[in-house]
């Protein structure tokens, strides 16, 4: 008799339980995870495909679902993968293999007397950082440019190259000035 | 009044939960890395403690009690207050994004933690009555808030430092907890 | 130990080297062409941007290159650099000397300063005329013109103040002028009589009462622009705030005089004194040196090195970078080159931190400078600013007392550098976001439009095709019925030219019957 009752209070409750959340995650149905605009805010935004996703923001969306690790950003590196572990609040992981190069910034430039004006190049740059027309030369905005190399692939002449961007005295940085670690009996 | 300035002082200092009855250690040693999280998951905790224990008398003195089911409570009280936070999560996440932003991640994290069950179970073993139920709730989380963002900010300050590589990480932050704890033991007798 | 004998002019050099970014700001764009004679006094470039300023030719020649060369800068790299082989004839520009300031309106007054290329003379360079420039927002009550010299062995304000006093007050009347500020007070370290003594008698000539000389402590570093502030008025700048805000502005002195030259002469800014010292100096003593003068050159005219010198610090012992060669030009920021003897701390072996608190003690800004080491030796950089890194002065003083030697201050610029790169990755980074969104919204739009012209183009050739059926069915006019006979005999001629298939010959009696069949049932499905 007590089995009986209890199995049926439990199943009662725990039905009407059900109910209850159900009920609520139609009601309080929130559109749109703010949590993969401030995924995709940390992200580098150089749409790259690197991380095996067709650019930063689906990228954002596999990492908020869970679907992918956060350590596939090779431009990012590690500052972003660190950025991303804070944020999800969960353990920083070491970079994956294939995306531990080390970030150094690179943009692309146009050897201007090789390109024959294909247009190629245009239809692959996420950014639009690429100028010019049908036939006629083209060239990069270097201040647009992300460093994505998207565009050497399609170029049919290989006539883009990848140049690592200038440090001007305004955007060097100091460096970290060699440590004592340890006591010097240790 | 005193008896209720005395369930708070008792859960606060001298019995706190996490270093003397040695509950709720997973969060603790969790999420202590930032001084950030560790606030939000003490207030997070508080909201959580203080509503669970208040959801578990209820249920256990008009629904267990009459039906004379006590001793379904453990399974009762872990399905009630599952239940409870995440119709809250839910509400809040609609209704204010910024509390969402500040517990968010946390409530559904705590939900399953000994302290909080512990607290319920506390609770009847110690007959406490609706008030006191509260109140005792509202103290543990707010022992819990102390030692862990007391905690936290113990460990910005060591990971920054040159520890010795044998206790580096999880070795020296156990380390600093065990003298936190010992120095929680002060507090034992307190209160006469 | 350089204030022994007076401020001597540098003689002109055959050649000057002036880099285009010698403030902080914008670049401003280059005006002249190589191969070009220019004249003394002539603008280079014109600043464009709003913080940037112009510079000038220091003496007339000619343009012989425009190309990057090693710049006085910590990370020896090279900067675009206008480079002047000169004539020695000295030959002046058309100057346009204001005969009456008091006639200008401040912004004519601002726009003089500006096009004469002058900045903060004091180290930062920053360009006087943005500083000049509050805005209706910020009244200014009082102007604070920093005459205290920013690090020990740096003498060339005070040296200045010695011989150049009326031109000092002369341009701290003109700054009061423009800014509409009551009063101004001219700060001096009490270990400069003579120099108060000169200021004082200068003011007692013009007989201007809102103008004050005030003494004050000589404490390493008063001389910091917040410091100031707080000895003088006893008033605090918010930790992320200017002095304009609490309607304050600090000039340094050789600014004013600058200002003087500028507006009284039409002289823009094409020379400074600097200090040039150190025990690795034989004769330390004050120059006045056109901007893009050689540092070797410089040093050659106070005697050269001394045998034992092994430094060149730009700046002094404090806050001073340490140069890899001489052979850089002196920018208008440049206050003193400093010979050391010894290495910087040299022998003095970087240990542990051991957590005394000296640094503390010291740190003018009321920082906590042991905390801010240990979080930006672990690229902890929001922790760093949440300990206000960006109120560090970078005065050395934590540095100096540190018992361990540690360079604290490098540490600092680091996570400031470090800090500012991250912060340009991110603006990057939404622009990049910015402009991707764009082309995909602009691609989106594409197909969309493509799809609609698609759509409307099936749908008038279904139009059409209705009305012409329509109209073969009510009246067949003659131009179509030959078009379709036309037609009909091209189909006939195609009919019989189509090649049989050659799998058919030779067949079987069955698999006759079977395409016999299989024809039939084709035919009756076309008539069907």
């Amino acid at each position: 008799m007590s089995i009986l009752s209890a199995i049926i209070t439990l199943s009662l409750i725990a039905g009407l339980f059900g109910l209850i959340l159900g009920y609520a995650s139609i009601k309080f149905h929130v559109e749109g995870d703010p949590v993969v605009d401030k995924i995709d805010a940390i992200l580098p935004q150089t749409q790259c495909g690197q991380c095996s996703f067709p650019g930063c923001r689906p990228y954002a969306e596999a990492i908020a679902s869970g679907e992918a690790p956060i350590n596939q950003c090779p431009p990012g590196g590690e500052a972003t993968m660190l950025a991303l572990a804070d944020l999800l609040g969960v353990e920083p992981i070491a970079l994956s293999e294939e995306h531990a190069d080390e970030p150094v910034k690179t943009v692309v430039t146009i050897d201007e007397t090789t390109c024959i004006g294909c247009t190629l190049c245009i239809q692959a740059c996420p950014v639009d950082a690429i100028l010019g027309a049908a036939k006629q030369m083209h060239t990069i905005i270097e201040s647009e440019c992300t460093g994505c190399n998207l565009c050497i692939p399609p170029c049919p002449v290989d006539c883009i190259a990848i140049v690592p961007v200038k440090i001007e005295p305004d955007t060097w940085r100091w460096p970290l000035p060699e440590q004592a670690h340890t006591a010097p009996g240790a | 009044m005193t008896e209720y300035a005395l369930i708070l002082i008792s859960t606060i200092w001298v019995n706190n939960f996490v270093l003397v009855k040695f509950l709720g250690l997973c969060p603790f040693m969790g999420v202590s890395r930032k001084l950030e999280t560790a606030m939000g998951m003490a207030l997070a905790t508080t909201f959580v403690l203080t509503l669970s224990s208040v959801c578990s008398y209820l249920v256990n003195e008009y629904i267990l009690a009459p039906l004379a089911l006590e001793y379904l409570r453990t399974i009762m009280f872990i399905l009630v207050i599952a239940v409870v936070v995440q119709f809250t999560e839910m509400v809040v996440h609609k209704t204010s994004p910024l509390l969402y932003n500040v517990l968010g991640i946390f409530l559904p994290l705590i939900t399953t933690n000994c302290a909080v069950l512990g607290v319920a179970l506390l609770n009847v073993q110690e007959d406490h009555g609706f008030l006191q139920s509260a109140f005792y709730g509202f103290g543990a989380a707010m022992g819990f808030s102390l030692v862990l963002i007391l905690f936290a900010g113990i460990r910005e300050r060591i990971t920054v430092a040159d520890i010795p590589e044998a206790f580096q990480g999880n070795a020296i932050a156990l380390i600093t907890a065990g003298i936190m704890s010992l120095a929680f033991m002060g507090f034992v007798g307190l209160v006469k | 130990m350089s204030t022994a004998s007076p401020i001597r002019r540098a003689s002109l050099p055959e050649q000057l080297i002036i880099p285009l970014h010698q403030h902080i700001g914008e670049n401003s764009e280059i005006l002249v062409t190589k191969g070009e004679r220019v004249l003394k006094g002539q603008p280079l470039t014109v600043a464009k941007a709003y913080v940037s300023a112009p510079i000038h030719a220091p003496s007339s020649g000619i343009v012989t290159d425009i190309a990057e060369y090693p710049a006085p800068h910590p990370s020896g790299l090279s900067t675009l650099c206008i480079v002047i082989k000169t004539d020695g004839e000295n030959e002046w520009a058309d100057l346009e000397p204001v005969s009456n300031y008091r006639d200008l309106s401040t912004a004519e007054l601002r726009n003089i300063i500006r096009h004469a290329g002058i900045v903060g003379l004091g180290g930062a360079a920053f360009p006087t005329a943005v500083k000049l420039n509050p805005g209706p927002d910020h009244p200014i009550d009082t102007v604070i013109i920093n005459a205290a010299e920013c690090e020990p062995y740096i003498s060339c304000d005070d040296m200045l103040m010695r011989e150049r006093a009326d031109e000092v007050i002369s341009g701290i009347e003109i700054i009061l002028h423009t800014l509409g500020a009551k009063k101004a007070l001219i700060a001096i370290e009490n270990n400069k009589p003579e120099a108060a003594e000169a200021l004082q008698k200068s003011l007692g000539r013009t007989a201007n009462e809102n103008i004050h000389v005030v003494a004050i402590p000589t404490i390493y570093p008063t001389g910091g622009e917040k410091q100031l502030i707080k000895v003088l008025t006893n008033k605090e700048v918010p930790s992320d705030g200017l002095p304009i805000d609490i309607g304050i502005v600090v000039q340094n002195v050789g600014t004013t005089a600058a200002i003087h030259r500028a507006i009284h002469f039409g002289e823009p800014l094409i020379s400074r004194i600097i200090t040039v010292t150190g025990n690795g100096i034989k004769q330390p003593q004050n120059m006045d040196v056109l901007i893009g003068t050689s540092m070797a050159e410089v040093i050659q005219q106070c005697g050269g090195y001394t045998e034992n010198a092994k430094q060149l610090i730009m700046g002094g012992p404090m806050m001073g970078f340490s140069m890899h060669t001489d052979h850089l030009p002196i920018i208008k920021g440049c206050n003193c080159l400093l010979v050391e003897t010894t290495e910087q701390r040299q022998g003095m072996q970087t240990m542990p931190c051991i957590r005394c608190g000296e640094c503390t003690r010291v740190c003018p800004a009321n920082l906590l400078p042991q905390q801010l080491y240990w979080h930006a030796s672990s690229r902890n950089f929001d922790q760093v600013q949440d300990y206000h890194l960006f109120d560090c002065i970078e005065c050395g003083c934590c540095a100096h007392v540190c018992p361990s030697h540690i360079p604290l201050v490098q540490y600092y610029r680091f996570a400031k550098t470090e800090i500012w790169n991250q912060e340009r990755d991110r603006k990057k980074s939404d622009h990049a976001r910015v402009r991707h969104d764009f082309r995909q919204a602009r691609l989106d739009r594409e197909k969309r439009e493509r799809d609609e012209r698609l759509r409307k183009k099936k749908e008038m050739l279904e139009k059409k095709k209705q009305e012409e059926s329509q109209a073969s069915t009510a009246e067949i006019d003659p131009k179509k019925a030959a078009i379709n006979a036309a037609l009909e005999r091209v189909k006939m001629k195609k009919a019989s030219t189509t090649v049989t298939p050659k799998n058919t010959n030779n067949l079987t009696e069955e698999q006759q019957k079977k395409i016999d069949e299989v024809d039939k049932q084709r035919q009756a499905s076309k008539t069907k």
